[in-house]
């Protein structure tokens, strides 16, 4: 019997489609936080740091097919979310003249700004320590270089703060209401899977402000 | 006690409309905020101007007919209440207060304070029962349910239907009004057998009328006068999700066809549409 | 014309099993030829309407609220009552029969009243297989608890909401047949007459309340489920919206109004606040089950009630009834609310209340079991007075709440008009002169799951010519309308509807309330006229006939409860005895109960109408008690 592909079927409802993006921003948090791992290697010299850069590229296949994961991840995520912002302008074409929010955090109503801030600094940052294209002095393989020329300036520091303030917000609701868009949170389980959400989105964000901060003060050179 | 009001005052479907402001003396602190507008609404009429149309019905908080936004918030400040249930002693002498209609493109405005929330019946037609016929079933007590299920079962089918959910929600999602149903009846055993249909064709049904989607905000089950809470959206997107990947995932729909909401009122004769509006009446007094 | 009640010969446990073999059967392949018109979707219209179209019937049904689901019978508090005898403690068929019949202070109709008895039974297994979420014992199984007096647990909740889950097990079943394009919903639709083709119900015209659109509905069978007339009081525990408008159309076309002057007050609801008051809540009855009424002994005695000691308190139903006590029947105890108020010693504003208090419970029980059983009822109450009752004594008074007249029907629910069936509230059948608590629910759906849909099948059964909507009475009935629109749009006086409204209730409550003498009745039957012509003379209605009008839609309610208030007050005028919840001051035992007079009264008033300024006529219906000897209701 011909019938559309369980996936097109997920895709096609918005529940389905948040079941997605509850799954794939899974995905990048893992990402995320082994990123975050390597990156704070970046305290222990630059030697520690290239050679850890160099041990990530040591498998093709295996660098290609996180990336080609991550990126299909990231796809559907932010395709997701785009499409989700439109419908909700479609659900209500006329707005309140006064509205006013009694429960809701900044957070979760700012998802889509947070998140289109963290698109952003993605291509920006994959410009600026992948490819080098935007960074003031790239030199491919010397991770350790490439980061301190990127801090030398302020507004390397400006536009990576800024995203991992956005990160964090965004991880604040993301990092809960994935449970609920997968249908795991429980009246009961709902304040702790809130309280973890709120506690990793500070540890990124501090973990990651950390390394342009230590670099402005002078504690990473 | 004195009170000014905002009111949003718009003529029929197709109109435009306006917040025209109204004041209000002698208010009586223990008034429900409606008989407050009742005592507005009798001045309007006695003036021959039209008064404010606004729903109510049994005014004791259980029909789900009233709602609007005060001052930006469904049914008003008081938490858990429906706005025939808030008294004015919630307010303060010389308070503006803004009333506005729940929006929606699912909830077109039909006049003043009035919106046409068709859509949720169409919601529960779409799966929110269990199929029975009238006689034939079972001894009450053949099938027992064990008390924490029933229980709860309780708490989310007491849902009034309100659309305080649907309003308060950034996106205008009906999730929690869905969800809410849905969790009433599958977690109860006589659900079971529909469990997996209802949960789809419901929120197909939702989809078509133009809800939008949960982002779990939050915001509805803070508003909700029946106390439904957030844990209903998570138990209707588990049985979705579950459903998706089931059996029954290829049976057909049970969803009724989206009309337009506004084609029901295109019959009017067009002439009655352009005579005044009545925000252009005096709007000050 | 003489009032044939069709009830079937034979002993009475077997009169309804007999009726329905009688009944004529519709064949299946032509059912979907005929089309039932169902006004109203409360729990008894919505069941008809469901099960009906189940049956394979084509179904409209037609409410004034904008969705089914909100009709009023969602905001009954207390439970429903059925003889299952899950708790053991004696209770059968033929003892609700009995509670009934007794209860209804002998006014109501045996063979009726039995069948309501059979099919509690069959209700609640309906309504928890439709997923009703009825209280549980940790068992699993169904809990029950005694109610408004009655000596057995026999009734069934569902928190304090049991009204709202019966009502959405209805509509809920009522919207599945939607999908199944089997009934056509029309919500915002008010039917405003009832047109007769050949003496036969065949259809109705309804306005529609957004658009003004007056539109002719034509059909085989018109059902109406329409409620209750108890807003005639202009304050009472019904919603705003609730009128009698299709029934009294309907009367006004030849149905007799049977009983209008059964009233029931509900002792327990909040007391009025202030003049601006629009409607009256209600406290469930089952508050009763665990708190104490009490005044204080003293006249005037002004004190917070927590500093009355116990000996100055007069627990006056305890005292008066102690074999009931607090749980005394609904007309007792509002009637000795109001003796306690007379004499003085009425507690809140205007001495017109008295305590309802869980001190004692909460002692005994604790505060948890107790808001478990009545959490939101307090809620409520503190919600709308801003006391809260785990301090404080509640406050109640009584308030118009029930009303157990209606259309006349037959046993089949038919009225006098062919092919108009009444369910519901909306008939005279079951309740007598007094309505039990839990028992509006069980009548409701027996009418409409379980009786309409056999009866309505005999008649179509027996065939008719079909009409449709261009037969000329269509088109004299929405003239009427018109006409009738035109007239009160036109008036442009200074007074407004509720004003009217307000009036006649006042005047009503005054005279024919919880108590009623010929004086009295007499004093509103010579001021209800001067409001009427106030009413059609100084009425002010704004705006136009074709769009969403409120205003509108109020006068015409009060314009029919104008000349019902009448009907009514005449009913209490003419019966010359106390019964149920009709209280003639003349008519009591020295120690003030109730004094029927079997020999002349044991009949059903039915009334018809003779035309605008006519008087109308009374028909009896005689009443015969065979299986409950008649005698004197005493809860000493």
């Amino acid at each position: 019997m011909p019938r559309p592909s369980r996936a097109a079927a997920l895709w096609s409802s918005p529940i389905g489609k948040k079941a997605l993006m509850a799954v794939t921003g899974l995905v990048l948090f893992a990402y995320v936080v082994g990123h975050l791992l390597g990156n704070l290697q970046v305290f222990q010299g630059a030697a520690k740091l290239d050679r850890y850069a160099e041990l990530l590229r040591i498998s093709p296949t295996l660098l290609w097919s996180v990336r080609a994961v991550l990126l299909l991840a990231f796809l559907v995520h932010v395709a997701a979310g785009l499409q989700l912002s439109v419908l909700r302008r479609e659900a209500r074409p006329v707005d309140y003249a006064t509205y006013r929010p009694v429960a809701s955090t900044p957070a979760a109503r700012g998802m889509i700004w947070s998140g289109l801030l963290i698109l952003g600094f993605v291509v920006y940052h994959l410009l600026d320590l992948t490819l080098g294209v935007v960074n003031p002095d790239f030199r491919p393989g010397q991770v350790y270089h490439n980061v301190l020329a990127t801090f030398g300036r302020g507004l390397g520091v400006a536009i990576y703060v800024v995203a991992m303030i956005a990160l964090g917000f965004h991880l604040w609701h993301g990092m809960w209401s994935l449970f609920q868009s997968l249908g795991l949170a429980t009246r009961r389980s709902l304040p702790g899977l809130q309280r973890f959400a709120v506690t990793v989105a500070w540890l990124l964000a501090i973990g990651f402000t950390a390394i342009p901060l230590a670099v402005v003060v002078g504690v990473v050179r | 006690m004195r009170i000014v009001l905002e009111i949003w005052r718009q003529r029929d479907p197709w109109a435009d409309g306006r917040f025209v402001r109204y004041e209000v003396g002698d208010v009586n602190e223990h008034m429900s905020f409606l008989e407050m507008l009742d005592v507005l609404n009798q001045a309007l009429v006695r003036r021959g101007e039209m008064p404010v149309a606004f729903d109510s019905d049994c005014r004791e908080g259980i029909c789900g007919t009233c709602g609007f936004l005060v001052n930006g918030e469904a049914h008003g400040p008081l938490r858990n209440a429906t706005i025939c249930q808030t008294h004015m002693r919630h307010f303060h002498d010389g308070d503006v207060l803004r009333l506005e209609p729940w929006r929606a493109a699912a909830f077109p405005v039909l006049r003043d304070l009035v919106v046409d929330r068709g859509a949720l019946d169409r919601i529960v037609a779409a799966g929110g029962y269990v199929s029975v016929r009238t006689g034939g079933a079972p001894d009450a007590n053949a099938l027992p349910v064990p008390k924490t299920d029933a229980d709860r079962a309780m708490e989310a089918a007491a849902c009034i239907g309100c659309g305080a959910c649907v309003a308060a929600c950034p996106n205008a999602s009906a999730a929690l009004f869905t969800g809410a149903k849905i969790t009433h009846l599958s977690l109860l055993p006589q659900g079971q057998p529909e469990r997996p249909l209802r949960v789809r064709s419901m929120t197909e049904q939702a989809r078509a009328e133009g809800f939008g989607h949960c982002t779990s905000i939050g915001e509805c089950a803070a508003v909700c006068p029946a106390g439904i809470q957030l844990e209903v959206i998570a138990r209707m997107n588990r049985d979705f999700l579950r459903a998706a990947f089931s059996r029954a995932a290829g049976e057909p729909l049970t969803v009724l066809p989206v009309t337009s909401p506004m084609r029901r009122y295109e019959a009017q004769p067009p002439g009655a549409r352009e005579t005044a509006d009545p925000a252009e009446e005096p709007a000050e007094r | 014309m003489p009032l044939d009640a069709k009830i079937p010969a034979g002993p009475i446990e077997q009169k309804w099993e007999r009726r329905k073999y009688e009944l004529k059967l519709v064949n299946p392949a032509n059912k979907r030829r005929h089309r039932i018109l169902v006004v109203g979707t409360g729990l008894a219209g919505a069941s008809a309407a469901a099960s009906l179209a189940e049956l394979g019937y084509e179904v409209e049904t037609f409410c004034y609220q904008d969705s089914p689901r909100r009709a009023h019978s969602i905001a009954a508090q207390g439970g429903i009552n059925a003889a299952k005898n899950y708790q053991n403690d004696g209770d059968s068929v033929a003892r609700l029969f009995y509670d009934t019949v007794k209860g209804g202070d002998f006014r109501s109709r045996e063979a009726n009243v039995h069948r309501l008895a059979e099919l509690s039974v069959n209700i609640i297994d309906q309504c928890a297989a439709q997923g009703v979420p009825f209280a549980r014992e940790y068992g699993g199984l169904l809990a029950n608890r005694s109610f408004g007096g009655a000596l057995v647990s026999r009734t069934f909740y569902a928190r304090g909401q049991t009204g709202q889950q019966l009502l959405l097990g209805a509509y809920q079943a009522l919207q599945r047949q939607v999908t199944a394009g089997k009934v056509v919903s029309h919500p915002r639709c008010e039917m405003l007459e009832l047109v007769l083709v050949d003496g036969r119900a065949r259809g109705v015209v309804t306005r529609d309340l957004v658009t003004g659109a007056v539109r002719s509905h034509a059909g085989d069978a018109v059902v109406l489920a329409t409620g209750g007339y108890g807003n005639v009081f202009y304050l009472s525990t019904n919603a705003r919206g609730c009128n009698a408008t299709a029934v009294w159309r309907a009367h006004r076309k030849g149905a007799l109004f049977a009983n209008p002057c059964y009233t029931q007050i509900h002792p327990t609801c909040i007391p009025r606040s202030g003049e601006y008051q629009s409607k009256l809540t209600l406290m469930s009855e089952s508050l009763r089950n665990d708190g104490r009424v009490w005044v204080p002994a003293r006249r005037g005695d002004g004190r917070p009630p927590g500093q009355i000691p116990d000996a100055e308190r007069d627990y006056y139903l305890e005292r008066m009834y102690p074999t009931y006590g607090n749980l005394a029947p609904r007309d007792i105890a509002s009637r000795a609310a109001k003796t306690v108020c007379d004499e003085g010693r009425g507690v809140g504003p205007g001495g017109l209340g008295v305590y309802l208090d869980f001190r004692d419970a909460f002692a005994r029980l604790g505060r948890r079991v107790l808001d478990e059983r009545y959490g939101n009822l307090f809620e409520m109450y503190e919600r709308i007075t801003g006391d809260d009752p785990h301090e404080v004594p509640m406050r109640i008074y009584p308030a118009v709440h029930y009303t157990m007249g209606g259309l006349w029907v037959d046993y089949d629910l038919q009225s006098t008009i062919p092919g108009l069936f009444v369910l519901g509230e909306a008939n005279f059948s079951d309740h007598g002169a007094n309505r039990l608590g839990a028992s509006a629910l069980m009548q409701g759906l027996a009418d409409g799951y379980f009786v309409v849909p056999y009866t309505v099948g005999d008649h179509l059964a027996r065939g008719q010519a079909k009409v449709d909507t261009s037969h000329a009475a269509f088109r004299d009935a929405e003239r009427e309308v018109a006409a009738r629109t035109a007239r009160l749009l036109s008036i442009g006086g200074r007074r407004t509807a509720d004003d009217l409204h307000r009036e006649l209730g006042t005047l009503l409550w005054a005279d024919a309330g919880m108590a009623r003498s010929r004086a009295s009745l007499e004093h509103a039957l010579a001021g209800i006229p001067r409001i009427r012509e106030a009413f059609w003379s100084d009425l002010r209605v704004p705006g136009t006939g074709e769009e969403l009008n409120q205003e509108l839609e109020r006068a015409g309610r009060v314009a029919d409860f104008l000349e019902l208030a009448e009907l009514l007050c005449r009913d209490a005028l003419h019966r010359e005895e106390s019964c149920g919840g009709h209280f003639r001051v003349e008519h009591q035992t020295p120690d003030g109960e109730a004094l029927r007079d079997d020999a002349r009264f044991a009949y059903v008033a039915a009334w018809e109408w003779r035309g605008p300024g006519e008087a109308p006529v009374l028909h009896q219906e005689p009443l015969a008690f065979e299986y409950v000897p008649l005698q004197q209701r005493s809860y000493k």
